[in-house]
């Protein structure tokens, strides 16, 4: 027994380095999975308002660029909303589109594009109503998937994080396929999944699916820049280069989904028959 | 308390606000990070406990962490220079030892040491974070690239504050 302690005392160094790094290791694995923790990430108080601090400095400086984008936006609803006020009835797509998804505007505070996994923290949380798994998206294209809130700020899992999948659709030609970041360039993502017999071609848009009824179908996400194929490959190498430029992000809308837990409790009841 | 105690943790806040407010925001090419707060744990006392400072190092990381939204990455790689700092010491003690009281800083042992010292552990730290960031070896050379730039620039802002503080002591 003395000897055990003597053993312990002597490699107590050691003994304590093996074991906090086995502690980072498991925070760290368990923190690359999906949701998790509240409170030990960036949407806490402290450390979303440290930041939303620096951020507010930052803001100045791009407030010209803000500012004509937000005009931009506003044309472009001006006149949307005007061809909708010539049609004599609402459609009920429209309508339906109404029902479905619901949007809630929020600002940028901590935002980081040259990791291999980029987070954006937002100043909106649970009392804004959003959730983890919400879809995130720009007046440009898609951002990403709310990955946890706490009551005032959540962190999105931004499109460029090597973990994060998005199930799109090649607009021009309808075939699926799911948009994944490299972890290299922030303007480029990969197009996978596309079988040989599909013709893409430079310039087609790449939107959501809406498969996962996480997105809403047809949110933009970039525009296909190289196809390549080797000769033996079951599917294309396709680069897309994203719609929306990370590095200068400033505010974004969460998508929320009426008829997400409809759709997954009706899923989840099919899976429970099928097994 | 005493004063170099006091003066250890107003270090701790003020690396870690400059690191998430300020050195978060800066990368240069995409590549090149700078993380500055690695000098906090390269400028303890030499004589620091290294369990003592291994639980420094966790706990700095741990807060740089929260920050980036990283839980664990920076804390695993500064708790294992935290580990190996005392261990590179006690190898690259100069002739005739080290001066009690003093810090192992550019001031007291001269560049070329200061050198000898830094340089390894930096490399450490960047290249365990950047490797366990990117979940292996799969992007080998572009995770490579991001460890010498970030180590250039990394180096670069420590020699920078060390020149920077060498001035004001004398």
């Amino acid at each position: 027994m003395l000897r055990l302690i003597n053993f312990l005392f002597q490699y107590r160094a050691f003994i304590t380095f093996l074991s906090l790094e086995i502690l980072c290791a498991w925070l760290w694995v368990e923190s690359s999975q999906y949701q998790n923790t509240k409170f030990f990430n960036s949407s806490n108080r402290v450390a979303a308002g440290i930041m939303g601090t620096a951020q507010g400095i930052r803001e100045y400086v791009s407030l010209r660029h803000t500012n004509q984008e937000l005009s931009d936006e506003n044309a472009q609803l001006r006149t949307l909303l005007n061809r909708l006020n010539e049609q004599s009835e609402i459609s009920t797509r429209t309508l339906d589109t109404l029902v479905r998804y619901e949007f809630v505007s929020a600002r940028v505070i901590n935002n980081s594009v040259a990791q291999f996994k980029n987070f954006i923290t937002i100043n909106r949380g649970e009392d804004a109503g959003l959730r983890p798994g919400m879809a995130v998206i720009s007046t440009a294209g898609a951002i990403g998937k709310v990955k946890s809130v706490s009551p005032h700020f959540a962190v999105i899992t931004s499109i460029l994080n090597i973990d994060e999948q998005v199930s799109s659709v090649l607009k021009r030609t309808g075939n699926f396929g799911t948009i994944q970041w490299e972890g290299t360039d922030p303007r480029i993502a990969n197009l996978l999944y596309v079988p040989r017999h599909v013709r893409p071609a430079a310039g087609d848009s790449v939107v959501t699916s809406g498969y996962n009824a996480v997105f809403p179908e047809g949110i933009l996400i970039g525009k296909v820049k190289k196809v390549s194929l080797d000769k033996e490959a079951l599917f294309y190498d396709i680069q897309v280069e994203l719609a929306q430029d990370f590095n200068s992000l400033y505010y974004v809308r969460i998508v929320k989904s009426g008829l997400k837990s409809e759709l997954d409790s009706l899923e989840f009841v099919t899976i429970g028959e099928r097994q | 308390m005493t004063r170099s105690g006091i003066l250890v943790v107003v270090y701790f806040i003020v690396y870690l606000l400059a690191q998430v407010m300020l050195f978060k925001q800066l990368v240069l090419f995409n590549t090149a990070f700078c993380f500055v707060y690695i000098v906090f744990i390269l400028m303890l006392p030499m004589e620091t406990n290294s369990t003592v400072l291994m639980f420094v190092a966790f706990l700095l990381g741990f807060s740089v962490d929260i920050f980036y939204d990283s839980l664990g990455l920076h804390a695993l790689s500064l708790v294992l220079i935290a580990y190996v700092r005392n261990l590179w010491l006690s190898t690259i003690t100069p002739q005739g030892g080290y001066d009690t009281g003093q810090g192992p800083t550019l001031a007291v042992n001269g560049l070329q040491w200061f050198i000898v010292y830094s340089l390894p552990l930096v490399f450490i730290h960047h290249f365990t974070l950047f490797f366990v960031e990117a979940g292996g070896f799969g992007l080998f050379w572009y995770t490579m690239s991001k460890v010498i730039t970030s180590l250039m620039f990394t180096m670069t802002i420590i020699l920078f504050l060390q020149y920077f503080s060498f001035k004001r002591r004398r």
